[in-house]
């Protein structure tokens, strides 16, 4: 293959990369994005078996307000990328559930549906919620050069019932901390406003029809595209990332370079090496994830209302890496089935469960045993998952299966690189995208935009203040 | 190239860029972020495609010309005019 110059290398096809390669191409910057798998998406990508197709990663698209909210971060997105909201063909969710053993607190896209469930089931926090809402609503979350604080004591100042603590943080968590156990506030906010303020939304067809978007957008705009060809090293040079080698074996050189793979990732690919900054900033929170696809409605059961269900047992709830292979005690349900298609459904019933694991405990174990760990845990999580559904009998379900699958820390790691599986990263993000090379820039989970909506926005930041601000003769 | 012209080029990008805002109203003389949810992402962009398109290039320092459509119109048509 010829070796060659782009004004900008970006590593990785997922969301961010995607989006960050559209906006460079369309203002005419010469753009390459450079991906090791064969499939674009990066986290939230799909496949096929047995004649089937299923999504990973995206439960829902999360931060969906209606059309002709504006100032938020999917009208951000959408004007940036110029794509027509009608592109996107979201559709908005019935209704999601924060289950806890004793207390369930719903909530919908209208953030008063949730302020009544607080004001009822928690009245003495009633005031303190209001302004924990107002604290969020001002604090500017797109800043890239935000100073980091706890979540934990944020949230203390106005929040004081542990269980109303635990059953805010346990959504919030789910779907975007790195860290355990608590989060930075300015990822907080994000993640509150993404779920609770903004809201739910999938297209029918799932996260495909996303990636045919920005397939479409990134043509258009002449992007070049290089599918099943990773970069392997990121030579340095005088401060700077000279030369990119290629998967196989090619070099390019490009002025800017644009990294999704995550922070150590990234550090891991550079030479001289930068292994020790890799191993402070490691993520270890990983995931498995049970998909079974029924031959019924899940209506038809009772489980018709809830399109997602966060679920917790436990007294306290723990965000943190299982200490077995799987940490069964808390999870989330997803029902795709249960979002609002105007009319159709999705032609199968499909379950999906998500609960947090432990790379270490999957990462080595040889086949034989890991496929039987794989059915073991499938069954395990899903028999936890449906306490917080009504119940329906064993053999109803059996007979309704029609197929399974799962994904492991191991299946992570395989399609993403994501270290441990690290499915958001690194614990403490690089809001400005900066490197210790004066031309390499992360985006994506690393830089810290959270959801996918998030994910895209950083790309589209990271290309704005790195590569185009600077283009109309800003000095820095 | 008229300052008329120019406006309607800006007016032009905006409603590419911002396709959701009502741009039939526009004051002229009133900052456009004050009638419109413009955010410096968009300011940028209207930055972008002015180079795109017309070849005009607007350095940072002179983004605050761009505050109303008459102080584009004013500061643009020169730009415009002195294209060969």
């Amino acid at each position: 293959m010829k070796d060659s110059h782009y004004d900008v290398a970006i590593i990785g096809a997922g969301m961010s990369g995607l989006a960050a390669g559209i906006r460079l191409a369309h203002f005419g910057q010469k753009v390459c994005i450079f991906e090791r798998h064969n499939t674009p998406g990066g986290l939230n990508s799909f496949y096929s078996t047995a004649g089937r197709k299923y999504d990973v990663g995206l439960h829902a698209m999360t931060n969906y307000v209606a059309a002709g909210i504006k100032g938020t971060p999917l009208g951000k997105l959408l004007r940036q990328l110029r794509i027509e909201r009608k592109e996107f063909a979201l559709c908005p969710q019935k209704q999601s559930l924060i289950a806890f053993r004793d207390c369930a607190l719903r909530f919908t896209n209208d953030i008063t549906v949730l302020d009544t469930e607080v004001a009822t089931k928690f009245p003495a926090q009633a005031a303190g919620w209001r302004r924990l809402g107002q604290t969020v609503r001002t604090y500017d979350d797109v800043s890239l050069d935000a100073k980091p604080q706890s979540a934990r004591e944020v949230v203390a100042r106005h929040i004081t019932d542990p269980l109303l603590t635990d059953m805010i943080f346990c959504p919030v968590m789910y779907y975007g901390s790195a860290q355990e156990r608590d989060m930075e506030f300015g990822q907080f906010v994000i993640m509150f406003k993404a779920l609770y303020l903004e809201g739910f939304a999938r297209p029918i067809e799932g996260v495909r029809v996303v990636i045919r978007v920005l397939l479409d957008k990134l043509r258009t705009a002449g992007c070049e595209r290089r599918m099943k060809c990773g970069v392997a090293r990121i030579i340095e040079e005088q401060g700077k990332a000279a030369r990119l080698v290629l998967d196989d074996g090619g070099e390019i050189t490009a002025g800017h370079v644009i990294s999704s793979i995550g922070f150590a990732e990234t550090m891991k690919l550079c030479e001289p090496s930068h292994d020790s900054a890799a191993g402070a900033n490691t993520g270890a929170l990983t995931f498995v994830e049970t998909i079974s696809i029924y031959n019924r409605q899940p209506a038809e059961w009772g489980w018709g209302d809830d399109s997602i269900i966060f679920f917790n047992d436990s007294d306290r709830f723990e965000y943190a890496r299982a200490k077995e292979q799987v940490d069964i005690r808390s999870g989330v349900i997803c029902l795709p089935n249960n979002f609002d298609y105007g009319g159709a459904n999705l032609p199968e019933g499909i379950f999906r469960v998500t609960c947090l694991a432990n790379y270490d405990r999957w990462a080595h174990l040889p086949e034989e045993t890991y496929q039987a760990d794989k059915r073991r845990w499938f069954a395990e999580a899903s028999r936890s998952a449906r306490r917080f559904l009504p119940p329906v009998d064993d053999a109803v379900l059996e007979k309704a299966l029609l197929a399974t699958d799962m994904f492991t820390p191991r299946t992570i790691k395989k399609f993403t690189g994501h270290i441990n599986g690290a499915i958001y990263g690194a614990p403490n993000k690089i809001r400005n995208g900066r490197t210790h090379l004066s031309n390499l820039y992360l985006c994506g989970t690393d830089q810290g935009f959270l959801g996918i909506v998030g994910a895209m926005l950083s790309g589209i930041s990271i290309a704005n203040y790195h590569v185009l601000q600077g283009s109309t003769g800003r000095a820095r | 190239m008229t300052k008329d012209n120019c406006k309607k080029l800006v007016i032009d990008i905006i409603s590419d860029i911002a396709p959701d805002e009502d741009l039939s109203a526009i004051k002229p003389d009133v900052r456009l972020r004050d009638q419109l949810q413009l955010d410096s992402m968009d300011f940028l962009d209207i930055v972008m495609e002015l180079r795109k398109r017309h070849g005009i290039e607007v350095p940072e320092a002179d983004y605050a010309q761009l505050a109303s459509l008459e102080s584009c119109a004013e500061y643009l048509t020169p730009k415009f005019q002195a294209k060969p």
